[in-house]
């Protein structure tokens, strides 16, 4: 690791001013898993190291009927797996970090970390957009709030300006009859990055697909929404050709790129593939 | 600039002087003076650092030593109950096999003790789970998983594994 300087902020305002003052060299530690790894490498070598985690506050998860589930930034991904609030309402996101790193890496991790490093392939991505979430931002100006599919600009990157941080997490209640399901595809059944992951959130009302929201990862240089897919389904009476045609659209829609992981091809197949799955699974759990 | 920080480690109060940019895992070897925790990949993926934080098992390399103030650590040393005694884990890793070259022992022994912690009954699908963050090279798992298998039965009471 490099040598950097190390704060400890005790509050947020005081997070942003050192965010402002390190001008673009600061990195923010909350669990580390990512930062510490990259570090070691050297592939990050950032002048100072904030962390956040002595700042109150972002350490609680709850769950309201009215306003969903909220947790802050430094709630572990352990924490959302063994969450039964989270397991019942949000099953999707309860497979994704159950499939994150090991239970040590977990137990560090934050979901917030894994959002903001903005990788195309993070596991907690493509249901957090499938359940509709948004990110609780703090900055010098104030707070906004984004919906975190239109949180991602990037492989690594974000809307956030250098002085700004994720405090909270959203996701509004689920619907009754909804199903979530969260597929990863991977060389191997843990430790691994995903190959292609498929989150979806589908909604029934009698036979009928009344709301649906399909989310891929590691596809595109951020995770997508597959809209031609969803609009397939959404108001129709779902068969399966309809879920057949639904998961080619999805395929025809993601823009994989090639590496040492797998093939630009096979992941388009195994978007199809996945897509066509996730939503078999997801009306059943909905019926 | 070296910081000052209080830890309790293996139930000991320590007071040590660490860098910022030294990992838990190498203030415990170098400054602490304990290397049961043993230094594999040092990016989180092999699991021999293992050690548990306040409760719970993570990787000493990816925490940084100045993050554990006023926590509580327990590592492989803390967990005889006397000089001359084992754990239970350690002694039916050693009867079941469940160390060869012993490197990445202290990590899974750790993690061990922390799924058993968590769940006393472990299925044996929930032990290999629990293990997947600890890579070991020699025994193929299976000795390992007796191992803990055995230790749970015989915290459980039912009968010397």
């Amino acid at each position: 690791m490099n040598r950097f300087e190390y704060f400890e902020p005790a509050t947020l305002a005081e997070a942003v001013a050192l965010l402002g003052r390190c001008n673009g060299k600061a990195s923010l530690l909350a669990g580390g898993t990512d930062l510490l790894v990259e570090m070691k490498e050297h592939l990050r070598r950032p002048d100072y190291v904030i962390n956040i985690k002595q700042i109150p506050g972002m350490e609680e998860l709850s769950y309201d009927a009215k306003a969903g589930l909220r947790f802050g930034a430094l709630v572990t991904s352990r924490a959302i797996e063994i969450s039964p609030v989270v397991q019942e309402k949000y099953p999707g996101l309860a497979q994704a970090v159950r499939e994150l790193g090991s239970i040590q890496v977990r137990n560090r991790a934050t979901v917030v970390g894994n959002i903001c490093r903005a990788s195309p392939s993070a596991d907690t991505l493509p249901p957090l957009i499938a359940d509709g979430a948004s990110a609780r931002i703090y900055g010098p100006a104030g707070e906004r709030v984004v919906l975190l599919e239109e949180f991602f600009t990037g492989p690594g990157q974000t809307v956030l300006k250098p002085d700004e941080l994720v405090t909270e997490i959203t996701i509004p209640p689920p619907p009754p009859r909804t199903g979530r399901i969260y597929i990863k595809h991977g060389r191997r059944k843990a430790m691994e990055l995903a190959t292609v992951g498929v989150a979806i959130s589908l909604t029934l009302e009698g036979d009928t697909c009344r709301e649906v929201r399909i989310a891929l990862g590691a596809v595109a240089p951020t995770p997508i929404r597959a809209k031609r897919a969803e609009s397939l389904l959404r108001d129709q009476v779902i068969d399966d050709r309809l879920i057949e045609t639904a998961a080619r659209a999805a395929r025809d829609e993601s823009r994989p790129i090639g590496n040492v992981r797998s093939s630009a091809g096979y992941r388009r197949q195994m978007v199809e593939v996945l897509t066509r799955r996730a939503i078999k699974q997801a009306v059943e759990t909905a019926r | 600039m070296k910081q000052v920080i209080r830890v309790t480690i293996n139930g000991e109060a320590r007071e040590l002087a660490v860098e910022p940019y030294r990992s838990l895992l190498d203030v415990l070897r170098n400054e602490a003076g304990l290397t049961g925790t043993k230094k594999g990949c040092d990016v989180g993926d092999c699991g021999a650092c293992t050690v548990i934080l306040d409760g719970k098992p993570v990787n000493s390399c990816l925490v940084l030593g100045v993050e554990v103030k006023n926590c509580e650590i327990v590592t492989i040393e803390g967990l005889q109950p006397g000089p001359d005694r084992l754990h239970p884990l350690q002694e039916n890793f050693i009867k079941y096999g469940g160390a060869q070259c012993g490197f990445c022992t202290p990590g899974v022994i750790m993690m061990a003790k922390a799924l058993l912690d968590e769940n006393p009954d472990p299925t044996e699908a929930e032990i290999r789970f629990g293990l997947a963050g600890n890579i070991c090279r020699c025994t193929g798992y299976t000795k390992i998983v007796e191992a803990i298998q055995a230790t749970a039965r015989q915290l459980n009471g039912q009968g010397d594994a």
